[in-house]
Parts: structure tokens; sequence; C-alpha cells
């Protein structure tokens, strides 16, 4: 049994280097034209350490987490390829885990997906074949133990970080540190927590999971969004499920006034990255806006979080 | 399928369905889950709730229904039994058993059988421990 000859990934070394990573989420691309893939590549190349490449984000498709990811690092950033349980079954996402591992994927984020009914195909059928501490431990198994979840051998191993999303916001808020355990044990190695506007659930959460001692066997990165306008962040809040926007938060988008909104949203992240870098367990942050990078990369510069380390 | 199993088929739904919403997976985890059936979630989620949970606990998929989660995770914290059960590693579902008889399956074994790379029956089975590598 051979181990695909791959060093440890750029993401890995900094996590375990003790450095407070930043991921960033990449704009989807909607079209056939790698040039686009690649310049959305090329805006964040040096200003994060990983770029997650999403898999038909809310339900809509758009080209390839795994080609993406292809392209990604061709452009010289380090994709987090994420593949989830929506759309493929278990075959299809073993084959997915083996062919980004080829296509120079050294990080995998392996989540459940939204469903279907949230995007522009509601008329789909869900896959849901398995969920995502499955593919968790599909993936563990295809790395440490070079075998399918049948048992059969690989000809060699994939070398992934592998990472899993938690949202500490949503319901049952008692169960989300027992249920990351549960995500540790089938084989997270990092996680990417939902968008955080809620500090202080945070706060409770992260201090459960330091009780469990998961904060020794995880990193978490906690995902900070630029919102844009009140009307984004009401969308967020009213919309997209899982997100908890405190009334507080929205109130102090509508307070400003409409041309000032999207500077009191920078500001707003601004502010939750300072409160994320002294908050004991915090790893990194993970980036996402919508509509364009620009914000994000803004936010990396006026957080003080450049240069990036080498690894 | 001989007469003692369709028997045996009939009297399950019969029990189950209306207690517990039953989906007749034929690999029943109930007692690991509050005794809600993990079948009820839209995404056939059978280790733990989604992030999609709505701030009031209800279902992203299906709005007018509470999570099932939400509720297996009340329902595991008021039995006198199996509250750690909620903490197990629950293997992939075995979708051909659908439609059988899950006491049939638990008196045979059929019901523990997971693939080779799952590991053991109970857990994750770890050749190593699990999470932080060297």
């Amino acid at each position: 049994m051979t181990r695909a000859a791959a060093p440890r990934s750029r993401l890995e070394t900094i996590l375990r280097a003790g450095r407070f990573a930043v991921t960033a989420e990449m704009q989807p691309s909607n079209g056939a034209d790698p040039e686009e893939v690649r310049r959305y590549a090329a805006e964040l190349r040096g200003k994060v350490d990983a770029a997650n490449c999403t898999d038909n984000p809310a339900a809509h498709p758009h080209l390839s987490a795994l080609a993406a990811g292809a392209f990604v690092a061709q452009a010289g950033v380090e994709p987090v390829v994420q593949l989830a349980c929506r759309d493929r079954n278990r075959l299809a996402l073993q084959a997915d885990l083996l062919g980004a591992a080829a296509l120079g994927a050294r990080n995998v984020l392996l989540l459940t997906g939204d469903d279907v009914s949230a995007g522009d195909h509601p008329e789909a059928k869900p896959l849901f074949d398995i969920d995502s501490i499955h593919l968790l431990r599909i993936a563990r198994g295809l790395r440490d133990e070079g075998t399918y979840l049948s048992g059969r051998a690989l000809s060699s191993r994939p070398s992934f970080f592998i990472g899993a999303v938690e949202n500490p916001f949503a319901p049952p808020h008692d169960f989300r540190p027992t249920r990351l355990a549960k995500k540790i044990e089938a084989g997270a190695e990092f996680i990417q927590t939902q968008l955080c506007f809620n500090f202080p659930r945070l706060v409770e959460f992260m201090k459960r999971c330091r009780e469990l001692g998961l904060l020794e066997r995880v990193f978490v990165l906690v995902s900070v969004y630029v919102a844009r306008s009140a009307r984004a962040m009401r969308y967020l809040r009213d919309v997209v499920p899982g997100i908890d926007v405190p009334d507080e938060i929205l109130a102090r988008l509508e307070k400003a006034t409409p041309g000032r909104q999207a500077e009191e949203g920078f500001r707003l992240a601004l502010e939750t990255v300072g409160a994320l870098r002294e908050t004991p367990g915090v790893s990194g942050i993970h980036l996402i806006s919508i509509k364009g990078q620009e914000a994000i990369l803004r936010l990396i510069e006026a957080a003080g979080l450049l240069p990036r380390p080498e690894a | 399928m001989g007469v003692f199993h369709t028997a045996l088929i009939a009297i399950e739904k019969a029990v189950k369905i209306p207690l517990f919403g039953c989906r007749m997976c034929g690999q029943c985890i109930l007692h690991s889950t509050g005794l809600v059936c993990p079948m009820n979630c839209p995404k056939n989620l059978r280790n733990g709730p989604c992030g999609g949970v709505l701030v009031d606990g209800h279902c992203e998929v299906k709005p007018e229904m509470r999570c099932v989660w939400v509720r297996a995770y009340e329902g595991s914290q008021r039995l006198p039994v199996w509250k750690d059960h909620l903490t197990h590693l629950q293997p992939p579902v075995d979708w051909r058993l659908q439609g059988t008889s899950s006491w049939a399956n638990l008196a045979s074994g059929r019901d523990r059988r997971v693939p080779a790379g799952w590991g053991a029956a109970d857990g994750a089975g770890s050749s190593q421990e699990p999470g932080v590598r060297a």
C-alpha cells in the first residue's frame, strides 16, 4: 500500500503551529469558464490560508467543488473542497473524495448539506443516503485504513485534513458540543462553524467544548459574515435556516442610514474578528460575504491579519 | 417471506406507526434516540440534528414540524436509561432492510451487520485514536 506522496496541508500546518488561521468562502462559479474560478482565487492569493470551494451552496447548482478546487490550487491558493451528502450516495461520495485528493485537495469539509427545498430545483430527489458523520468516518477510513466503506482496499491512500461543520447557534443548544464530539470521533480534525452573530452563545459553546476536552482534539474556525445592508442581514435571519441574528445586531444595522449600512456591517464584522481572536479555543476565522470578495479582503487587511504566515 | 414474517411486519407496523411514526427502516434505534424515530428527519440523519434547525426548534424542511432531533434530545433526557446512547456513532442505514421487521432483524442480528470499513457495530471502530493525528 502506498500513501499518496503529499505533505500536510498549509491549513493544517498553520493550525498545528498555533497560528490564527484565516479561511474564506470563495465565490461559487456559475459558468464553465475556468478563468472565472482562477480570477476569484487570484484575488485571495496570499490573503487567506485556504479557500473553501462550496458544493452546490444553498442547493443551487454551480461549477463542481472538485473542479473549482483543482483550478484554485493551480492559481496558488489551497482549496478546502466541500462535499455534501445531499446530491450523492456513498459510492459517488467516495469516488469524489478520491478524485478530490487526486486533483490536489489536501483539505476536505464534509457536511450533510441543505435540503433541495432550499434551492432552485426543489423538485429534485434529495439523496441523503448517509449523513455527515458517516462521511467523516468514511474519509478517515480511506486515509488511515486504506479501505472503502465496504472494506475493499485502495491502491493508494488519500491524504486529507478532514473538516466538518457545526452550528453552535441552532437548537438543541445543549446537544451541539456532544454532536461535535461525535464528529471528532468519526474523523473531524477541524470545524468551520455557522455564521456567528450571537457571541455569548458561542462563548457558552466553547466553554462546554473545553469541559468535554474537545478543544485538544479539534481546531475551531468561527465563521464571520460581512453584511452589506440591513436587508441582507434580515434575509439571513428570515430565509436562511439555522442562522441566529439577535435583534440588537439587526437593529444596529437598521439604525444606520442606507448609505452607511455597508460600513456598519463591516465594522460589526471587524469587531467580531477582534473578539474571536481573544476567545480561548478559537483557532481561526472563516470569512463569508455574498456578491464579491472585496469586503473579505478589506476585512483581512483592516484586522491586521496580513501578511499570512509561511507554512 | 413466510407467513410468520408477514404477520410480524403487520404487528410491528400496527404498534410502531401510531406510537412513533415508524418508517419501517428495519434497523430500529428508537431506544437510542429518546423514542423518537430518526427516519422522520427529511435528511434521514441517524447521528443528530443538522445545522438548519430553526431558532424555534422546528425543521428547516418542514417548518410546521418540530425537529426530530430536538425531540430526540429532549426524549433521551427524560428516559431513565439509554441517555448516553445519543452519543453513540450510528452506522449508515442499510437500505435493503427497508420494509422488513426490525424485531426479526434484531433477533437474527441482521440489524447489527455493518460494512467491513465501518468497524465495530456499536462504534466507528477505531484502529487509532480519533481526532488529532500526530
